[in-house]
This record gives C-alpha cells, sequence and structure tokens, in this order.
C-alpha cells in the first residue's frame, strides 16, 4: 500500500533520514520503532508532505506522492496524528471532530448565503458523525468542553478520533500510547483493533514495547535514517542488530 | 432645548466616526479575530478605500491641483465599489507575497505597504495631489436632502429654533442611518459567515494550521480569503469616510488613528466576537472623543494633551489585556451553529 523508495532527508549536516526503503501492507498493523533520533517522525513529515524528500519516492496505492503540500497528501485519504497533540484549544471537542470531513459545502463561504439549506443537511450529518465516532472513543460526555481542557491521554484518543472523520484508508499515528494511563492504552488498542476489522490500515511509532508486541503484525526497525530491519514482533525482539542499535553495542 | 439638540446633533457626528470606526473593526475582527492574521497596515487599506472612491466619485482637477487624473464624477455606489475591489486587489498582492509565510511576515508586510501608501498619498501628486489632498469629494443625496432642508424651512418660517436646528442637520441624520445600515449588513455577513463550516476552518487555522492542512485543506487558499475580505470591508470605511468628510489627505490616515486605535477597539470590545468590535468601536471612540473634550479643563499645551490621549488610551489597553483578555465580549463557546443547536445533544 505504502512503498519507500531510497528516502532521503537532511538538515544542516544532519542526515534524518539517510537512503530509506520500506514497504507497509494493506490492512495491516505495522510498528515503527527505533531509538531516539532515528528518523521516525521525520519519516512521517515526508510521507504526510510536511517535509520535501531530498532524494527518493513515496508510493501510495500506485500514485507518487512525494513532494505534494500536506493537504494534496491528505486528500489521498492518508490521515495522521502527532507525536504532542495538537488539539484545537478554543474550540469544543465536537468543534474539533467536525472541522476534519473533507470537502464540505460550507467550506464555501457563498454557499452558506446562497445554498443555507444544503450547508444546514450536510452540517447535520457531519455532526452525527462526529456525535458517533465521539461516542467510539468514549469522549462523548465531552463534546461540549474546550479541547484545551481534555488531559493529555484524551488528547491522544481525541487525535485518534479527528483521524476518523475523514474516512481514511491509512492511518498515522505518531507514538499514541505516550502518556496514555493503562486503562486508556486499553481502549486505544481495542479502537486501534477494532478499525483494522472494519479494513483501515495503520503505520504507527511507538516506544512501547508491550504496545507494539500486541498490536502489530509487523515491526519496522528504523535506525541513524535507514531501515535496520523488519519482521513479526517476536524476530525483531531477537534480532540481533536491533538489540545492538537500542542497547548500543558494538 | 437649544442645548439638547446641540447634544442630539453632537451624537450624530459621533456615531457616524464610531460607526465607520465599527466597519474597520469588522474587517479586522475577520482577518485577526478569527483566523489570526496580524494586519498592521489598517491605515493602508483605510487610505485606498477614501483615495479610490474619491477619484472615482470627485471632480476633475482643477487649475490649482497637480493632480492630473481622476475625478470621473461617478455616483457614490460605484465609488464604494471601485473601493471595495481595489482594496482587494491589494490584498490579494500582499497575500500573495506572504500568506504562505511564517504569520510574522504579513506583519511585517502589511506594515511596509501601509507606509509604501502613505508615501504614494504624499508624493505621488499627478494622482494622489499629494499633501493638497483630494476635495469636494460629492457626499451622496447631498442636494436633494439640503433642497428638501431649505423648503422646510421657507415653509415652516416660524418653527421653533430647536427644531430648525435639528432639521438644519438632517443630512448628517441621513448619513449615520447609511452608516448604521451598513454596520448591520456587514455584521450579518460576518457573523453568517463565521458560523458556517467556512468560518470554522479560520478559527482552525488561528489555532493550528498545521491540523487544518493535515485535514486535506489548503490552508493557504482561507487565509487569502480571509484576508480579502476583511481587507475590502476596511476599503468600505475608507469609501464612507471619504464621503462624509468630503476632503481628504495623507494626514487623515496616520498609523495612530487608521491602525493603532482600531486594534485598541477590537481587543477591548472583544476580538472573535462582532458585537463586541461594534461596542469596541463606540466604547473606544467615546473615550477618545471624550478626552478631547476634557483637554479643554487642562492647564497644557495642545501638544502635551496629545500625548497624554495616546497614552491614557495605552494604558486602557494594556488595563484590558490585564484584567479581561478576551475583551468585553470574548469569542462565544459555540461558535458553529448551522448544524441547528438543539441538536448538540446538550
Amino acid at each position: 500500500m505504502l512503498k519507500i523508495e531510497d528516502l532521503h532527508k537532511s538538515f544542516g549536516g544532519v542526515r534524518a533520514v539517510n537512503r530509506c526503503s520500506l514497504k507497509v501492507k494493506q490492512g495491516s498493523i505495522t510498528g515503527l520503532i527505533g531509538p531516539n533520533g532515528a528518523g521516525k517522525t521525520t519519516l512521517f513529515n515526508l510521507i504526510t508532505g510536511f517535509y520535501r524528500p531530498d532524494r527518493g519516492a513515496i508510493w501510495f496505492l500506485r500514485d507518487r506522492i512525494d513532494g505534494l503540500p500536506p493537504h494534496r497528501v491528505a486528500r489521498r485519504a492518508i490521515a495522521r496524528t502527532f507525536q504532542i497533540p495538537r488539539e484545537l484549544k478554543e474550540m469544543t471537542v465536537l468543534e474539533n471532530m467536525m472541522l476534519i470531513p473533507p470537502a464540505q459545502k460550507g467550506e464555501k463561504v457563498w454557499n452558506s448565503f446562497f445554498r443555507p439549506a444544503q450547508v444546514r443537511r450536510q452540517e447535520r450529518e457531519i455532526m452525527e458523525e462526529a456525535l458517533r465516532v465521539l461516542e467510539f472513543v468514549e469522549l462523548i460526555r465531552l463534546r461540549n468542553e474546550y479541547a484545551q481542557s481534555l488531559s493529555s491521554g484524551q488528547k491522544k484518543l481525541l487525535e485518534l478520533a479527528r483521524t476518523l472523520m475523514s474516512d481514511p484508508k491509512m492511518i498515522l499515528l505518531d507514538e499514541p500510547g505516550a502518556g496514555v494511563n493503562p486503562t486508556l492504552m486499553k481502549k486505544l488498542i481495542r479502537n486501534i483493533q477494532e478499525l483494522r476489522q472494519q479494513g483501515k490500515t495503520f503505520f504507527l511509532i511507538e516506544h512501547d514495547m508491550d504496545l507494539i508486541m500486541n498490536l502489530c503484525d509487523r515491526v519496522i526497525v528504523m535506525d541513524k535514517g535507514r531501515h535496520l530491519a523488519d519482521g513479526s514482533p517476536s524476530d525483531i525482539k531477537k534480532d540481533e542488530r536491533v538489540l545492538e542499535a537500542y542497547l548500543g553495542g558494538k | 432645548m437649544e442645548s439638547i439638540i446641540g447634544v442630539l446633533n453632537y451624537g450624530a457626528f459621533f456615531a457616524i466616526t464610531a460607526g465607520i470606526y465599527a466597519i474597520l473593526c469588522l474587517g479586522l475582527n475577520i482577518q485577526w479575530g478569527y483566523t489570526g492574521l496580524f494586519n498592521i497596515g489598517i491605515a493602508g487599506f483605510y487610505a485606498v478605500g477614501a483615495y479610490t472612491s474619491a477619484l472615482l466619485c470627485g471632480p476633475p482637477p482643477g487649475p490649482l491641483d497637480w493632480r492630473t487624473v481622476g475625478g470621473l464624477g461617478l455616483p457614490f455606489p460605484v465609488g464604494v465599489l471601485g473601493a471595495i475591489l481595489m482594496c482587494g486587489i491589494v490584498a490579494l498582492f500582499i497575500g500573495f507575497i506572504s500568506l504562505r509565510l511564517k504569520e510574522d511576515y504579513l506583519a511585517i508586510a502589511t506594515i511596509g505597504i501601509a507606509e509604501v501608501i502613505r508615501l504614494i498619498l504624499k508624493n505621488e501628486s499627478w494622482l494622489t495631489n499629494s499633501v493638497w489632498g483630494l476635495k469636494h469629494i460629492p457626499p451622496p443625496l447631498h442636494s436633494p436632502i439640503q433642497r428638501g432642508i431649505s423648503g422646510f424651512l421657507s415653509a415652516n418660517p416660524d418653527a421653533s429654533v430647536a427644531v430648525k436646528a435639528l432639521i438644519s442637520k438632517s443630512y448628517n441624520w441621513f448619513y449615520l442611518g447609511l452608516v448604521l445600515g451598513i454596520v448591520a449588513i456587514l455584521y450579518w455577513v460576518s457573523e453568517r459567515s463565521i458560523r458556517s463550516p467556512w468560518g470554522r476552518v479560520l478559527r482552525a487555522i488561528r489555532e493550528d494550521e498545521t491540523v487544518v492542512s493535515a485535514a486535506g485543506k489548503n490552508v493557504f487558499r482561507f487565509k487569502m480569503q480571509s484576508f480579502v475580505l476583511g481587507s475590502m470591508i476596511m476599503g468600505m470605511a475608507g469609501s464612507l469616510y471619504a464621503h462624509y468628510a468630503m476632503f481628504i489627505d495623507a494626514n487623515s490616515f496616520e498609523p495612530l488613528y487608521g491602525t493603532f486605535l482600531v486594534w485598541v477597539m477590537l481587543i477591548a470590545g472583544g476580538s472573535g466576537n462582532s458585537k463586541g468590535a461594534i461596542l469596541g468601536a463606540f466604547i473606544i471612540w467615546g473615550i477618545w472623543a471624550g478626552t478631547d473634550f476634557m483637554s479643554g479643563y487642562l492647564a497644557l499645551s495642545a501638544i502635551r494633551v496629545a500625548s497624554l490621549r495616546i497614552i491614557t488610551i495605552a494604558i486602557l489597553l494594556e488595563l484590558v489585556l490585564l484584567l479581561r483578555p478576551s475583551g468585553l465580549l470574548g469569542e462565544e463557546k459555540f461558535v458553529s451553529k448551522m448544524m441547528g443547536k438543539s441538536k448538540r445533544g446538550g
């Protein structure tokens, strides 16, 4: 589904992503691990168009998407969350959700003046969808609160919930488990598994090995900007190169 | 009785100016209050609107004028539309070069263009008549109303002095109605827009534009729409000012009046709230005009009083920021309304 070929990205003298090639299969939950500074988040930013690669290619469902601006990548049904939650602080949880659906009629300002009935109808549909997703992630009680008043775990859930509002084919999660308490974490894992059943593909960065082992069916390891290893979680656990990269052996 | 009429007539004059400021505030509210676009060149758009309208509707250059163009004598509505259009073009140009960059650059670009416009007003005499300004800008429907007034006065020679005083200022009351009517329309337009999904995208851009682009929305396009719309509204204010003052020059558009006061009004009234924008304009203009009255009682030179007024307003701004940072009427919690109120699941 997602294929990355020989990708490069440097910042000044730092080669954040260096000759990286990898693949993510359709319908999988693929984990991306690696020591700090391995280039994982940079890779996500390259895929989603927030950075432009210096060299290399990114393919998504037969199309090249490298070099496209973020909103064009998103329109190909790739959604993402951010490592540090980016909730829209002074907007309600419900509004955070209702922002997301693509190509809303009311986003053209004149439609609200000349076709208000159509805009209203679509707004009601979008709201119902938002309430349904909020129910699913159990944030429904907080729908009318400002997003900034959520706890950090709840903000993580809101990030995930927002991605669902655009009906994505692939969801990139940047450390979905960080700062989430065990109860919420279980809920998060359940949510991701349920969504995979519905046909979504997940690609996620995570440091929490338990989460990786429980959730992922494939794991890709990055180190120093390149693809180091990949395989099933249990294989990766035993891989010597991986242990070396993490523990800093010779 | 006469003194009451005097106060009333002054009230009309006051409210016209405050109403024109309210229009500027509504424009800035779309840019800053909704979208977080930092425009500190409001005076520039205000001036472009005023000069465009004056050149379209005013008389041709006279023998003592330096300018060689303009003075087409077109009707008032054409002047207003021209002002709106011209400000839209200027905004498009500034937006195109600066809205893709980080937000600070817009601030620099707007202050830069406002300064360029001010220099054009002062130096390009073929167009702007330089420091002599543009004179005899025709107020809309002035002569029919004046005819009506003199008709009334000659038909009722024994009307009381008070009635005569009130009637003779009818034109001001007419113009006040015009300005307030436009304020009301713009209020409706800006409320409708902010409560629509379009407005939701603007507010999301203000909060965090990264989220908006990750959701597949073209942030640049929305910012451009907001910036152009806000600037067009400012141009409308300029046009209304020109046709009321009948004379404009570069001094009418000093940053103090054209930009600084508008910011204070919006912040005091409540950024992100259209009612707040209008309220702020009236309150701050009230204080500003009020301090002008009080200056008569101070034993200070005029220059010192002028500085004192600015300091007063600046202190007021600080107080608002410290004590009520979201202004008198801040942004409402539930802004998106087109899905129906009751269905929010309350």
